[in-house]
C-alpha cells in the first residue's frame, strides 16, 4: 500500500509508543519500566516532528520548540526516576516491582 | 603576481580567488568532471572523507613521533631515533618510527579475557574512533574547505563528542575486571565533569557571533583593527579567558596530561584499557589523538580566527596553511604541557572543574554579554569597556583562586642535588 | 525518501523491541541508546537538525550515563545485571494490551484524512482548511529557534530552567546517602 509520508511517520511513532507500553507493562524490573516510559516520550516527540514537517503551516518553529521542552522534561524525569530507584534499592535491596508492596493489604 | 606592490587588503575578497586557495577545488573538480551529476556529489563527499582520513591519519602518526621526540628533548634525552627508513639503512631522526609502531601493534596478539563480553569488547574502540572521526566534519580547514556545512555545526561537534563517553563505559564494562570498571567510572566522572566548562567556554563565542555555524563564526572574525590586530576572539578579554578554559577542558576531555588519570600506568595499570592489547589498544590512542586534533581545530575555529591570516600582508599564504600552522602550535602546546605538569589526583581534578572552572566560565558568559552590549560606546568609553572586561576576568580568577587554595601550605620544592 | 524513512523505522523499532526483551540490563540499556540514535536519524531525515543534535547530546550524552550508573549502583554482585525471567502471564497480558492500543491508533491514523489527498488533489483537514499538495519542508534555522525561545516562549524557557534545577537537586538529595558515618555518594 502506498502511503503518504505523514501517515507512515505516525505509524512509526505509534509502533514505538506501543513497544514502550508493552515494555513498561511486561517487565518487573523498575529500570526497564523506566526505559519503556522514556521510549514512549520519545515516540510522542516523533509525532510532534512529523506534524511539524508535514502538517499545516503554523509558525515555523513551534513543533521544534515543543520537542525541545519535551526532551528537557524527559531528561529531568529520567534523572528523578533513577534517583528514586536508587533510594528504593537501598531500602529493599532489590529493584523488582513486586517487592515494593509494604503498604499492601 | 607583481611582487613590487603588495596590496593592503582591506577586504579579503581578492585573495579568496587566488589560485592557491582554489587549488583543492580545482583538483577535486578535475578528478570528478567525467562523472554524471548525481554521482558527483557522492564522489565529492567520499573524496573529502578520504582526504581528511589520510591527512589527519598522517598527522596523528607524526604527532606521536613529535611528542616522543619533544618529551625526550625536554627530559634531556634524544627520543626515538633508531628506526631506519624501510628497505634502506638510513636512520633519519626516527621519522619511520610511527610506521614501526603501527606494524608492532598490528602484529601483536589480540588477547580477550574468556569471560569478557566479546561483542562489547570489540565495539568499544570502534565506537570511540567512529565518533571521534565524525567530529571532523564541521571544522573549516580553509576558505572553501569545510566538509559539511551545517546550520548548527558547533552543536553537532559537541554532540558527537559526548557520544564518545559511552565507549569508555563499554570498554570498562566489557573487560569483566572490577578494576577496569572502577577506572572506567572514574574516567567517566572526569569526562562528565569537564564537559560543562568545555560547553560553557564556547557559549560566549556563539553569543557574540550570533550563529552556531562554524563557517559564519570564522567569517565573524575577519578583518583587522588598524590593519594590525586581527579581530580574533582570543584578543578580547572574555575571549582569552574562554580560550584558556576551553584548552584546559580540552586537555581533560582527551585524557591528556595533567588529566591523564584514566591511562596512567601507576593507576590501576591502564584503567579501562587494561584488557586491551595490540591493535585495539592502538585504536584507543588513535581516538585520543584524533579527539585532541579535533578539539584543537574547534578551538582555532572559535577563538583563533579559523583560517584567517594574522596580518593583511600575509594573506598570500593560503588559508589551509594558516589553519595547519595554528593547529601545529596548539598541538605543540599540548605536548609541552604534558612534559611540564604533574598529574592531578581525582579529587583535585573534579574540584578544579566544578569549583573553579564552572564559575569562571559563567562569569565569562556575563562578561561577553557586557562586551556585545557595549559595542557602540564611543571614544574614551572604549578604554573603560576594555578595563571593565579585564577586571571581570582577572578579579574573580584571583579571588576564587585565593579562596580555594586557602589553608594549603605554599609549595616547597626540594631538588635532588 | 520513503525508503530512508522505512529503513530508519525498521532499525529503531527493532533495536527498541530487542532492548525491552533482553534479560541482560546493560545490553538493554545499550540497545535503547541505539534506538535513540535511530530517533535522531529520523529527526535529521525530517529536517530538524537542531533537535537531532540536541537529542544526541541530551539522551545519548547524559541520560544514558544516568541509566548506566543506576544499573551499576543497584546490583549486589556482578551477576545481578542478568535478571530473572518475568512471568509469562504478565507478558502475555501486556502484549495483548499493547497490540490493542496499537490497533486503535492504526485505525485512527488510516481512517483520518490527515495528509491524504482528496479527489480534488488537495488534502482535506478536519475543519475544512486545506494545504498545498506539495508540503515543502519548513526551515527552522537556529536563529529562528533562538528568537522564538527568547521572545514568544521566554516564560517557558525560564520555567524549564527552574524545573531542571529543582529536579536535579531533588534527584541528588534522593540518591545521596544519609548519615554522617556512610560515604557520600551521588548518582
Amino acid at each position: 500500500m502506498s502511503l503518504d509520508p505523514l501517515p507512515l511517520c505516525l505509524l512509526f511513532s505509534s509502533a514505538l509508543f506501543c513497544l514502550g507500553l508493552i515494555g513498561a507493562l511486561a517487565r518487573s524490573n523498575t529500570i526497564l519500566v523506566l526505559l519503556g516510559i522514556e521510549l514512549m516520550l520519545n515516540a510522542a516527540n516523533l509525532n510532534f516532528i512529523a506534524f511539524w514537517r508535514y502538517g499545516p503551516a503554523t509558525s515555523p518553529a513551534t513543533g521544534v520548540m515543543f520537542v525541545m521542552f519535551s526532551i528537557a522534561v524527559a531528561a529531568a524525569e529520567a534523572a528523578v526516576g533513577l534517583a528514586l530507584i536508587i533510594a528504593v534499592y537501598r531500602h529493599q535491596k532489590s529493584i523488582r516491582l513486586q517487592e515494593a508492596n509494604r503498604l499492601k493489604g | 603576481m607583481n611582487l613590487a606592490v603588495i596590496p593592503v587588503a582591506a577586504s579579503v575578497s581578492e585573495w579568496s580567488d587566488s589560485f592557491l586557495e582554489r587549488l583543492p577545488l580545482f583538483a577535486r573538480d578535475w578528478m570528478t568532471s567525467w562523472l554524471p551529476e548525481p554521482w558527483r556529489w557522492l564522489v565529492n563527499s567520499l573524496l573529502s572523507i578520504a582526504v581528511i582520513l589520510s591527512v589527519f591519519g598522517l598527522l596523528f602518526a607524526y604527532v606521536t613521533l613529535a611528542e616522543r621526540k619533544i618529551l625526550g628533548r625536554i627530559q634531556n634525552r634524544p627520543g626515538p631515533n633508531r628506526t631506519p627508513i624501510p628497505f634502506t639503512k638510513l636512520r633519519f631522526f626516527g621519522l619511520a618510527q610511527p610506521f614501526a609502531d603501527g606494524v608492532k601493534s598490528l602484529t601483536k596478539e589480540d588477547v580477550v579475557p574468556r569471560g569478557a563480553d566479546h561483542l562489547l569488547h570489540f565495539l568499544a574502540p570502534v565506537v570511540l574512533l567512529a565518533f571521534s572521526i565524525l567530529t571532523f566534519a564541521v571544522i573549516p580547514y580553509g576558505r572553501h574547505l569545510v566538509p559539511v556545512e551545517l546550520n548548527a555545526g558547533v552543536l553537532y561537534f559537541f554532540a558527537a563528542g559526548a557520544a564518545t563517553e559511552l565507549a569508555v563505559f563499554m570498554a570498562g564494562w566489557a573487560s569483566r575486571n572490577k578494576y577496569s570498571l572502577l577506572a572506567a567510572m572514574r574516567a567517566l566522572a572526569q569526562l562528565i565533569s569537564y564537559e560543562l566548562p568545555l560547553l560553557l567556554a564556547w557559549v560566549p563565542v556563539v553569543l557574540v557571533a550570533g550563529t552556531l555555524s562554524t563557517t559564519e563564526i570564522v567569517a565573524a572574525q575577519s578583518g583587522w583593527q588598524f590593519n594590525v590586530i586581527p579581530h580574533w576572539y582570543v584578543f578580547t578579554p572574555w575571549g582569552a579567558a574562554g580560550f584558556a578554559i576551553f584548552m584546559i577542558a580540552a586537555l581533560a576531555e582527551s585524557n591528556r596530561s595533567p588529566f591523564d588519570l584514566p591511562e596512567a600506568e601507576s593507576e590501576l595499570i591502564a584503567g579501562h584499557l587494561t584488557e586491551y592489547s595490540g591493535f585495539k589498544y592502538a585504536l584507543f590512542f588513535m581516538a585520543e589523538y584524533f579527539g585532541m586534533i579535533a578539539l584543537s581545530g574547534m578551538a582555532i575555529t572559535l577563538f583563533l580566527g579559523g583560517w584567517h591570516a594574522p596580518s593583511p600582508y600575509l594573506e598570500f599564504i593560503p588559508s589551509y596553511v594558516w589553519f595547519m600552522g595554528k593547529l601545529s602550535v596548539l598541538l605543540l602546546g599540548f605536548i609541552w604541557i604534558r612534559a611540564t605538569f604533574p598529574r592531578l589526583r581525582m579529587d583535585q581534578l573534579t574540584r578544579f572543574a566544578w569549583k573553579f572552572l564552572v564559575p569562571l566560565a559563567l562569569i565569562n558568559l556575563g562578561n561577553a554579554a557586557f562586551w556585545s552590549l557595549s559595542l557602540h560606546w564611543s571614544g574614551p568609553f572604549q578604554i573603560l569597556r576594555w578595563l571593565i572586561s579585564v577586571l571581570v576576568v582577572v578579579g574573580p580568577f584571583v579571588l576564587l583562586g585565593r579562596k580555594l587554595s586557602a589553608g594549603v601550605a605554599p609549595r616547597v620544592y626540594r631538588y635532588a642535588v | 525518501m520513503t525508503a530512508a524513512l522505512v529503513l530508519i523505522a525498521v532499525v529503531t523499532l527493532a533495536t527498541a523491541a530487542v532492548a525491552l526483551s533482553l534479560r541482560n540490563l546493560i545490553h538493554s540499556a545499550l540497545l535503547l541508546i541505539a534506538s535513540w540514535f535511530g530517533i535522531a536519524a529520523f529527526y535529521l531525515w525530517a529536517g530538524a537538525e537542531f533537535v537531532a543534535f540536541a537529542q544526541v547530546l541530551v539522551y545519548v550524552g547524559a541520560v544514558s550515563m544516568v541509566v548506566l550508573f543506576a544499573v551499576l549502583l543497584t546490583r549486589r554482585s556482578r551477576a545481578d545485571t542478568v535478571i530473572a525471567p518475568d512471568s509469562l502471564a504478565r507478558a502475555i497480558s501486556a502484549v495483548i494490551t499493547g497490540v490493542a492500543v496499537f490497533g486503535v491508533l492504526v485505525a485512527a491514523i488510516l481512517k483520518s484524512s490527515l495528509g491524504r489527498l482528496s479527489p480534488a488533489g488537495v488534502p482535506a483537514l478536519p475543519g475544512g482548511t486545506s494545504v498545498s499538495p506539495v508540503i515543502s519542508a519548513p526551515t527552522a534555522t537556529v536563529r529562528e529557534i533562538g528568537i522564538q525561545l527568547m521572545s514568544t516562549h521566554a516564560a517557558a524557557l525560564i520555567i524549564i530552567g527552574i524545573l531542571l534545577t529543582v529536579a536535579l537537586l531533588g534527584a541528588v538529595i534522593l540518591a545521596a546517602q544519609d548519615g554522617p558515618e556512610s560515604k557520600q555518594e551521588s548518582p
